[in-house]
């Protein structure tokens, strides 16, 4: 992305913001809270259009794409507040994030209990989770952990070339978070992951480069080694 | 069980003219099936889309005008259907690309405007609509040559198209696209991050309840061989948007039983209360009291919570011998 800006009102949310991503690269990016990490998500996704700027996407610029077509392009992502179906089953859910990229979506016709070929990859998107065992479970009595499984499976159903991950962390436990890091560290090189985390422990030891926001300005970038070390970091996160 | 509960209601509604008793009950019978059609195609947004909209009366009303000028105008029974149907569908994409720029409580109320533009049309625009005074048709059509004319025969060829309703419906439901309707309703933002087009999901499920709507209209003028300006009021759009709350939204059998419950309470308890307005607020009010999800889910839940409790409880096990007991 190339000089993002965005503004709610008088509020700046990111400012000139410029980032590039290699394909397969594990990108962190962190900062304080407001520092407009989720709100460059949603550029990236569309769900919000910059002021200016321009997003390119394997070489394609897709500042105008829409936002659900962009899906259709490699990316995927998850919320930093888990939004999935409550009512449906786990394999639902994943039956739905198959669907979506599959012209069967607009049939009205045909029943979607008897798409095996639908179901079946939905049980093996599952099972990459390990909670095939769960599939016919109604998301509802699941834990939150299991949830955020079932997101990121959700995700990876979508055969993503890049992922956005928006504190995929965030209220597990310990157990859980164990689960969901060795999930994480475990998908392939050809995926690009792009990560929001506050999570310091889990987020350096994933990350290859990272990205410091501060009041939506990148202001240090580099490795993990480099951002450490940088004086703004400690500022921004020390106060000093 | 099931299957046979089903299929003694099919057997049932498709011989109600040979045991319900007199042309007025069956003419009541073709209302409630009239309204059925109304209700599911209202339920397909309120239910499974989660759009509530109190403009369909417009919708249906474009219908039965169109529907009765047609006729008026010497058109036979497939012009006539063909041409209010392609009129309703207009209308609905119209109704669709106005009231999906709003979200919730916004859907609703451009909802309510538009039904009040086609009232106002219907009131006003004397050369197209005739004003208060409404339009009349000379007769039924004769569908394949079949005469309607007669109460049962009007209510068999109704009977015929509620079940191509409900099958609709069904399919619908069951259906890829159902499906997608529904997640637009439970989670838009995931469904567009999932590369689903909301909109346009939201635009075709608008359509295929104005269509079912726009049927419904058409029987409607079929039926009364009048239209006048209170069928397209926001009363009744109001009137089937609480048939659909009232029976169950999000269910198949839900609307039906909802028009049911209006039909005869406007029809029977009208004839015995002269408040009977009353009376139908009354039956809402407890429905929304003691089942708030509907009649059909609500007697479903009950029966269900009677079943467990009339169950006998698993007795205590037994201490195993030499096990436990310190």
């Amino acid at each position: 992305m190339r000089n993002l800006d965005k503004s709610f009102g008088g509020l700046c949310v990111t400012a000139a913001v410029s980032l590039s991503v290699e394909p397969g690269e594990r990108r962190l990016i962190i900062g304080p809270n407001g520092a407009g990490k989720t709100t460059l998500f949603n550029l990236i996704t569309g769900e919000l259009s910059p002021d200016r700027g321009a997003i390119t996407l394997f070489d394609r610029d897709i500042t105008r794409v829409p936002s659900h077509r962009r899906f259709h392009l490699g990316i995927a992502r998850t919320y930093q507040i888990i939004t999935l179906f409550q009512g449906e089953t786990l394999l639902r859910n994943v039956t739905l994030s198959l669907l979506g990229l599959s012209r069967l979506r607009w049939n009205p016709f045909v029943r979607l209990g008897r798409q095996e070929g639908l179901l079946a990859r939905a049980h093996e998107t599952l099972a990459r989770v390990a909670l095939d065992h769960l599939a016919e479970r109604p998301l509802a009595q699941t834990s939150y952990g299991e949830r955020r499984r079932v997101e990121i499976a959700m995700a990876l159903a979508q055969n993503p070339r890049i992922l956005l991950l928006d504190e995929p962390f965030a209220g597990l436990s310990i157990e859980e978070r164990r689960d969901v890091r060795r999930l994480v560290t475990g998908i392939p090189r050809d995926v690009t992951i792009v990560m929001i985390e506050h999570d310091m422990d889990v987020a350096l030891d994933f990350a290859e480069r990272i990205t410091v926001l501060h009041f939506g300005e990148v202001v240090v970038e580099g490795t993990r080694a480099e951002v450490v070390a940088h004086p703004r970091t400690k500022e921004i996160y020390l106060g000093e | 069980m099931k299957r046979v509960v089903v299929a003694a209601a099919l057997a049932s509604l498709a011989t109600a003219p040979l045991w319900v008793g007199g042309t007025y009950y069956v003419n009541i019978a073709s209302q409630i099936l009239i309204a059925a059609i109304f209700a599911l195609g209202i339920n397909v947004l309120v239910g499974y889309a989660g759009l509530v909209t109190l403009g369909h009366a417009g919708l249906f009303g474009i219908a039965a005008y169109a529907g009765a000028r047609l006729m008026n105008h010497g058109h036979g029974h497939v012009v006539v259907a063909a041409g209010a149907l392609a009129v309703t569908l207009v209308g609905a994409a119209v109704f669709a690309a106005l009231a999906l720029r709003g979200e919730g409580l916004g859907f609703v109320m451009i909802t309510v405007a538009l039904g009040q533009i086609v009232w106002g049309v219907a009131y006003r625009w004397i050369s197209i609509t005739n004003g208060d005074n409404g339009i009349s048709v000379s007769g039924r059509p004769s569908p394949l040559g079949l005469s309607l004319a007669s109460a049962a025969n009007f209510y068999w060829a109704t009977f015929v198209v509620f079940l191509a309703a409900v099958a609709s419906m069904a399919i619908f439901v069951a259906s890829p696209f159902g499906a997608s309707v529904r997640g637009t309703r439970d989670q838009p933002r995931r469904m567009n991050a999932l590369g689903y087009h909301v909109w346009m999901i939201r635009f075709l499920a608008f359509l295929f309840s104005g269509f079912w709507s726009g049927v419904a209209g058409l029987l409607y003028i079929y039926y009364n061989q009048f239209v006048g300006p209170q069928v397209v009021a926001l009363t009744a759009s109001a009137e089937a948007l609480l048939m659909v709350i009232s029976g169950g939204a999000a269910t198949l059998l839900g609307p039906i039983a909802g028009a049911m419950l209006v039909v005869i309470v406007k029809n029977v308890a009208s004839a015995y209360i002269e408040r009977w307005n009353f009376v139908l607020g009354a039956i809402f009010v407890a429905i929304v009291v003691f089942m708030p999800e509907g009649l059909v889910p609500g007697t479903v839940r009950r029966w269900r919570g009677a079943m467990a409790a009339l169950r006998p409880r698993a007795a205590p096990a037994a201490p195993a011998p030499g096990g436990g007991g310190r």
